[in-house]
């Protein structure tokens, strides 16, 4: 079954490519919408199955074996949580897209790139080597430049321009840290490079390599130092890709690649828990800050996406810390557990809210929180979906999102009763908690003023969203309403090897 | 010697990021950014420097084991080059980007100084 791993990189680009050629054909122009859901659905598909499977490996071309510098695709626990996430996402953006995109012109050329993002996110979540990982990384970054300038508005080039210069920089960092481990090792499988570092040690050469490589990770998962073009970027886009990019790509190509460098690759060191957890931590205070003095809706939701993702990574970072002095593995465990619960729901409830942040405005014509008021007499059912949305990122009980920052508090309280450094837990634990109620406050006020209130003045004539559109939200409801205490039933089943991906190769 | 290409390196990274940071010119910050690319492809290339270093090809006129041991004693890392190709590809593509995102905004704004592109802010 090993040739359904390949099959989840070449499809996504294969029909990418196709979908430019098909354009060209005036009898078959209108088919590619169809065609790009399809093959988006086809990969979610073998996500599913593959997940049944046990862990496997690829070796592109055959090169497998003593050699160890061919291209290798690994599937393990993490990576089968990962593909699920990316397909399930990409599937519910691109069925919204249908209606939504109308407006546009050249959607081929929307497909074509949504599918090239999709595919390159699918492979940077398989990479077995480091090299691998930065190109992926890369062409997942270059669809997204283009597809945040979709619509050539003045504002859209600039956001687009912007995120361009600093995802460069960042990618150029990124391929420095793999060039030195390069240089160090002689190798770029991650197993082997990390094999070459045990017996290196940590000299100043390692360290610039981890300082590389994580100041440019940092800056793809938009953490906070390296904030600035997130804000601009995902609510230029349009409403699909803002789900995709603040939904999926921040986090495969930032956070999964930050835990797979610091955790398989470096190996977990005080150092590289210390700056894990003060990223974490400043992204999730700055940015709930951010993000309540914040008028405009997607805006608005762009900051949350850095205070959420925070957590992720201080949730990491608590693991990372727990591993490196010797504390408890089950904590540690926990810990992951947390991160990577948080991960999928942070996906399902962001992408539904940006989502229906995109319904209100194709339908109300506005961002503005202030001008919107009274949608839930006139949108029902995007309102009510937008309602489940806020609910669970705010952490109120029966959603998915109580269970995931549940989870990662109780974690990092445990943490602190069973490592040698209590007092930076317990505040750590006081951070995590008192975002959670700013987080709260945030979505109060997106209730208040959006769905609430009296109706605004153009908002007599809004009409519900498109039929295909309230599908998209609903499902990805109904996925926040159940996958709190679904998925926390499965904790073993699903979440375990997720750890033990992470913490294997320390034992 | 390998502290050398080290700092020659981060001499030429600076330099680009230096253009990206504090110059507003459009234009010249896509020229930054190309510099810290050929910065990191630099890199990559003195890896993989041999001096006096031969192409990683067996030299089929020997028998095996002589053809091995010249290949060991003068053949350059292939990897290096190879990786490096493919950055370089890269680069040209993000290039291409940059620069049509560039005109662009120059139709938009009638200008290349980032300093008055201000449509975005907060």
């Amino acid at each position: 079954m090993e040739i359904l791993l390949p099959l989840l990189v070449a499809l996504p680009l294969g029909v990418a490519f196709g979908i430019v050629i098909l354009a060209h054909v005036p009898a078959l122009r209108r088919a590619t919408g169809v065609l790009a859901a399809a093959a988006v659905l086809a990969n979610l598909v073998i996500a599913v199955r593959i997940f049944n499977l046990p862990s496997m490996a690829f070796h592109v071309g055959g090169w497998g074996g003593g050699k160890t510098l061919g291209i290798e695709l690994v599937c393990d626990g993490l990576a089968k949580v990962m593909l699920v996430t990316v397909n399930f996402i990409a599937f519910v953006a691109i069925v919204f897209a249908g209606p939504y995109m109308r407006r546009f012109t050249k959607l081929w050329l929307f497909q074509s790139l949504f599918l090239l993002m999709t595919g390159a996110m699918n492979a940077v979540v398989l990479a077995g080597d480091l090299f691998n990982l930065f190109v992926f990384i890369e062409v997942a970054a270059i669809a997204s430049y283009a597809l945040v300038a979709f619509g050539t508005e003045a504002e859209e080039l600039e956001a687009a321009f912007k995120y361009l210069v600093l995802g460069t920089v960042g990618s150029a960092f990124i391929l420095l840290g793999v060039a030195i481990l390069y240089s160090l090792t002689g190798q770029l499988n991650m197993a082997k490079v990390a094999q070459g570092l045990t017996v290196i040690g940590s000299g100043p050469a390692v360290l610039l390599a981890a300082a590389a490589l994580i100041g440019g990770l940092a800056l793809k998962a938009a953490m906070v130092p390296f904030h600035a073009w997130l804000p601009d970027a995902h609510p230029s886009a349009p409403a699909p890709i803002s789900a995709m990019l603040s939904g999926l790509l921040i986090k495969t190509s930032g956070i999964y690649a930050l835990a797979r460098i610091v955790f398989n690759v470096l190996g977990p060191t005080t150092q590289y828990a210390y700056i894990l957890i003060i990223l974490g931590a400043a992204s999730m205070v700055i940015g709930m800050f951010l993000a309540l003095g914040q008028w405009d809706f997607k805006r608005l939701l762009a900051y949350s996406s850095i205070s959420q993702a925070g957590y992720i990574v201080l949730a990491l970072g608590a693991a990372a810390y727990l591993v490196a002095t010797g504390g408890e593995t089950w904590v540690a465990k926990l810990c992951l557990f947390g991160a990577f619960f948080h991960l999928f729901n942070h996906a399902a409830f962001k992408s539904l809210l940006f989502l229906s942040s995109g319904a209100i405005e194709q339908q109300a014509g506005t961002r503005q929180l202030r001008e919107m008021g009274g949608l839930v007499r006139t949108m029902p059912v995007t309102s009510f979906c937008c309602r489940v949305g806020a609910l669970s990122i705010s952490g109120v009980p029966p959603f998915s999102g109580f269970f995931s920052k549940l989870v990662i508090i109780i974690s990092l309280a445990l943490a602190a009763r069973t490592s040698d450094n209590p007092a930076l837990m317990y505040t750590l634990c006081a951070i995590a908690v008192g975002v959670a109620v700013g987080t709260l406050l945030m979505y109060i006020k997106v209730q208040r003023y959006a769905l609430e209130g009296p109706q605004a003045a153009a908002g007599a004539e809004v009409k519900e969203a498109p039929v295909l559109m309230c599908a998209a939200l609903v499902i990805l409801a109904i996925v926040c309403l159940g996958a709190g205490v679904a998925l926390l039933g499965f904790r073993e089943y699903i979440f375990d090897p997720v750890s033990g991906a992470l913490l294997g190769a320390l034992r | 010697m390998s502290i050398a290409i080290y700092i020659l390196t981060f001499a030429v990274l600076l330099v680009g990021l230096y253009a990206v940071v504090a110059k507003k010119n459009i234009i010249k910050i896509i020229v930054g950014i190309l510099v810290i690319d050929y910065a990191v492809n630099m890199l990559l290339v003195l890896i993989g420097y041999r001096s006096g270093g031969a192409a990683p090809i067996l030299d089929k006129g020997l028998e095996k084991e002589k053809a091995v041991a010249e290949l060991a004693k003068t053949g350059v890392d292939p990897l290096p080059q190879a990786m490096v190709l493919t950055s370089i590809v890269i680069g040209l593509g993000l290039t291409a980007l940059m620069v049509a995102l560039a005109v662009r905004l120059y139709q938009k704004y009638g200008t290349f100084d980032m300093g008055r592109i201000r449509g975005l802010k907060g």
